[in-house]
């Protein structure tokens, strides 16, 4: 049963006599009898009708009613309905790549107004079009300014997500790299222990702000610092947080990357997400994955293509800067329509209700007895609080009132298993916070 | 036409957040402000929805348009799967949630899918474990190129060096193999698009580390010598690798496992239609045999005796985290909803039907084109314009033509190896009526080359632009619309 396939068995007949062969199975005669299969032991399949109910069934087997003050760099932002209303066009989510600009200026246009809105919000001077998620992006940053630097040692502050750290690590462990990585005090990046490690060996400092644990830093010295031996610095940022946050350009950050899934993806238990890249411009051509460029056709009217990509592994082989070939395009082309419709106001505003709304639950949960939310680094969105007694008891106690309580930071930091981190959206509301510290004090008392 | 950012009017708003509800206005202290708002658009909804929408016209898709493009399984994307992937209990899921103490019960659904989905893939492909965690298929190359090496340093053999890959291969094949720290060589196929099998006993020896091979190759061809390919890499303790980029063309009639291979990637994109996006997201399940298994990436999904799914990140020879969370779910949902409703005998049926398509095709095109081997292709057939080359016509020439004529064109000059490839792929989904249009359309552009070699220089006519200077891109770095014009990188 294939609903797909649409030539009917008079058709079949009339192309298997012009091929010159009795049945299908002729076409396979170069596999050997040896090399079939010994098993293909699969269900039969099953109507449109009993796949949807199944897989409605298994959603609803999903918790997605509980409401979310879990974040950890993945955050439960509105979407517009114009977004997927957009990329719900098969004219864009069935193309390919577009090896074939003349047919593909829809593609290559939101992908340059795509990198365009990303140099907008990061304020770095290139883009690309972008790569699979924040953490693989980390680590083809990584590359590339071990590339560019032609020196390997890497200091990794602590506050970088530890999700994207165990990724560094894992890419990274069978080549010959030195992995420094500096702790975190007071919530903040440690000044003295990365000027300490900082020499003429370090290829790359890489930094992120907002760090894990919700604080944000103006990195300016410490990136001064590295450029001072020569070394790059390379900083993950979180994108809503930069409708009010000082850039990574205005920091001096060499090159930016970071999870865009806040730019109008769905959390969809963890991908298709976004990673994006951008650096200073005299960078692109070390840069990994796909660019677009604008250029002129034989009659000089502007248009858009792929370029630079004598980088790239489909001509450079086992020489290209990256072994990547493909982008996340349709996700780009999200958070392109998403910066579009929220806009330039739209952002500082979104920000903005993200900042307040933290702010309040803040001034709620330091009421409650036991809680210390931790105030040392001013925070964004998502903030740390130290609680009476072990962080991932409480979460769950939490969900069984209906709330993903936070993150307990005990899962990737040993020792913090007091520690929970909690996000606030602009989703939120202050019933909702209300609510949620309600319990917790319940669930603490 | 215009870019959104030249339809921004100061002021202007596409979506009102509306008033906080919250008592609290807080501010950010100067050192932590940025100075000057991002610069992005300031337009309406509306101009939003007719901008995109406009530039959604100026793309050739498969809902729109035959695209037989070689290598790429542009076949058609159930609109099912789309309505599925979007049901709330999937794209609201927090992926974090699951990590939390206990948190398995709260994504039993969605471990569900995953854990099936491996058993799925398990039995099609004949190997014994799959991660779903790669991001694309390249992303599937090179984690199962590190579980070589994973291999290897667990078995105290220090001397592999080389991983050897013919030339018909995919370019992510070898740059895989470098990223991942090996350095390549390439075998040179025989004249019936299969591996040379001297030239390939003369390159392994004991800093062999692997092989990796597409099957069928690129060329659309099934190699013949499998087994004693398999036989000279394992002698010396080297990994098969199986680039799964062509599994489309052979469910039901080969399981790479079964045939000497330890490793493989899936793109689901191509086998299982989930849809190309415009250049991703991609996804690329990889599948081991029992030796590599150990070294799979964290987590694993696995099942308890009470029939609960799991996280399970407890393997300690495991490589690590290669991505953050589970792999492209989003992608996963789309291609284990194909699966189910497709069953044994439907997936068995788009491997024939992309094999008799591709083959009525290559017949069909014979007297025309010069086809690279005289033999059965599989899913896809390679032809060489070296005729119409002779008369001026390249084969960039014959898909710009094929492009005003509604058609997106073949994949040309891939694989390197052949001189002015065009490599075809129509794909099971495709009609005969479809194939015949686009049959009588090729010919023409083959009589075209005869009789006015110099009418192809001005196509495409009839696309929103003529040909583009992509040496002017490429010097003159214009990459944002902040950049600006004219200015050499």
């Amino acid at each position: 049963m294939n609903p797909y396939i649409t030539n009917t068995p008079q058709e079949v007949g009339q192309m298997l006599k012009i091929i010159g062969v009795e049945d299908i199975d002729a076409l396979f005669a170069d596999i050997k009898p040896e090399h079939r299969p010994r098993s293909f032991d699969l269900p039969q399949g099953l109507s449109e009708y009993e796949v949807v109910r199944r897989l409605t069934a298994l959603s609803l087997k999903n918790n997605v009613h509980v409401t979310p003050f879990i974040g950890g760099g993945y955050y439960d932002h509105y979407i517009p309905s114009v977004v997927s209303a957009l990329t719900s066009r098969g004219e864009f989510y069935t193309a390919y790549t577009p090896y074939q600009p003349e047919c593909a200026q829809g593609t290559l246009q939101a992908l340059f107004e795509y990198q365009s809105s990303m140099c907008a919000l990061t304020g770095m001077e290139v883009s690309n079009a972008s790569l699979y998620d924040g953490g693989t992006a980390l680590y083809e940053a990584m590359m590339m300014a071990i590339r560019i630097t032609g020196r390997n040692k890497v200091i990794v502050d602590g506050g970088v997500s530890p999700i994207y750290r165990k990724i560094l690590k894992t890419y990274t462990h069978h080549l010959s790299y030195e992995f420094q990585e500096t702790p975190v005090v007071h919530g903040q990046s440690s000044r003295d222990e990365i000027q300490r490690l900082l020499d003429r060996d370090t290829a790359v400092v890489i930094l992120q702000n907002p760090n894990f644990f919700g604080a944000i830093d103006d990195l300016t010295d410490i990136i001064q610092k590295a450029h001072g031996v020569g070394a790059l610095a390379i900083v993950s940022v979180y994108p809503i947080s930069l409708g009010l946050l000082k850039t990574p350009a205005e920091m001096g950050a060499d090159i930016v990357t970071g999870e865009g899934q806040s730019l109008g993806l769905p959390l969809n238990f963890g991908g298709p997400y976004l990673g994006f890249m951008c650096a200073r411009k005299k960078y692109i051509r070390k840069m990994p994955g796909r660019i677009v460029g604008q250029t002129v056709d034989s009659k000089g009217q502007r248009c858009f293509v792929n370029t630079l990509q004598a980088r790239e592994q489909h001509i450079r082989r086992e020489k290209a800067t990256s072994n990547i070939c493909t982008n996340v395009s349709l996700c780009a082309l999200q958070a392109a329509i998403f910066m579009a419709v929220v806009g330039k106001n739209g952002l500082k505003e979104m920000a903005q209700l993200n900042l307040d709304k933290a702010e309040y639950a803040k001034q709620l949960l330091s009421k409650i007895k036991g809680v210390e939310v931790k105030r040392s680094a001013p925070s964004f969105n998502e903030f740390t609080v130290h609680l009476p007694k072990d962080a991932s008891q409480v979460v769950a106690a939490m969900m069984k009132k209906g709330f993903a309580a936070g993150f307990p930071l005990g899962r990737y930091y040993p020792g913090m298993e007091r520690y929970l981190l909690v996000a606030v959206t602009e989703k939120r509301t202050k019933e909702e916070i209300d609510r949620y510290a309600k319990n917790l004090q319940e669930v603490l008392s | 036409m215009e870019l959104i950012f030249e339809r921004s009017v100061a002021g202007r708003k596409g979506f009102c957040f509306g008033p906080s509800d919250v008592p609290v206005h807080a501010h950010i202290s100067p050192n932590y402000a940025r100075q000057q708002e991002a610069p992005l658009p300031e337009v309406s909804e509306l101009d939003v929805v007719r901008h995109y929408t406009r530039l959604s016209q100026k793309n050739f898709s498969i809902d729109t348009h035959f695209y037989p493009l070689g290598s790429c399984t542009m076949k058609y994307n159930p609109k099912f799967t789309e309505s599925l992937a979007r049901l709330s209990g999937f794209t609201d899921l927090h992926p974090l949630l699951a990590q939390l103490s206990g948190g398995e019960q709260w994504t039993q659904g969605a471990l569900q899918i995953l854990y099936e989905l491996e058993q799925w893939m398990c039995e099609m492909t004949g190997f014994s474990h799959f991660t779903m965690q790669p991001l694309a298929g390249a992303h599937g190359e090179l984690t199962g190129i590190m579980l070589m090496a994973a291999y290897h340093k667990a078995r105290g053999n220090s001397k592999k060096k080389y991983v050897i890959i013919p030339d018909s291969a995919h370019g992510t094949n070898p740059a895989s193999a470098a990223v991942a720290g090996y350095e390549t060589i390439t075998i040179p196929s025989n004249k019936d698009g299969g591996m040379d099998l001297e030239a390939l006993k003369a390159a392994v020896n004991e800093e062999t580390a692997g092989l990796m091979m597409t099957v069928p190759s690129t060329y659309g061809v099934f190699e013949p010598n499998i087994s004693e390919i398999s036989t000279i890499i394992h002698a010396v303790d080297g990994i098969m690798y199986y680039d799964g980029a062509n599994l489309n063309a052979v469910l039901g009639r080969c399981r790479p496992g079964d045939v000497g291979f330890d490793v493989m990637h899936i793109n689901t994109h191509k086998t299982f239609t989930t849809p190309h996006g415009g250049g991703g997201p991609g996804s690329g399940p990889v599948g081991v045999n029992e030796k590599l298994s150990p070294f799979l990436p964290i987590s694993r999904v696995v099942k308890h005796s009470d029939g609960m799914y799991a996280l399970d990140y407890n393997y300690a020879k495991s490589i690590g985290y290669i991505a953050s969370f589970y792999g492209n779910f989003g992608l996963l949902v789309r291609a284990y909803a194909y699966m189910l409703m497709l069953g044994k005998e439907g997936l068995i049926d788009t491997s024939d039907h992309a094999v008799l398509n591709a083959n009525y095709i290559m017949k069909k095109l014979e007297p025309y084109y010069k086809i690279c081997f005289d033999r059965i292709c599989m899913h896809e057939s390679v032809f060489s314009a070296s005729k119409q080359a002779q008369r001026g016509v390249h084969a960039i020439d014959i898909a710009k033509f094929l492009i005003d004529q509604q058609i997106h064109p073949p994949t040309v000059y891939f694989p390197i190896s052949v001189p002015e490839a065009i490599m075809i792929e129509p794909t099971e989904t495709e009609s005969k009526k479809t194939m015949d249009d686009f049959i009588a359309k090729m010919i023409e552009a083959d009589e075209l080359s005869i009789n006015d070699p110099a009418a192809f220089k001005e196509f495409p006519k009839t696309m929103p632009i003529a040909r583009p200077d992509e040496v002017k891109a490429a010097r003159d770095v214009k990459t944002s619309f902040f950049l600006p014009t004219s200015d050499a990188a």
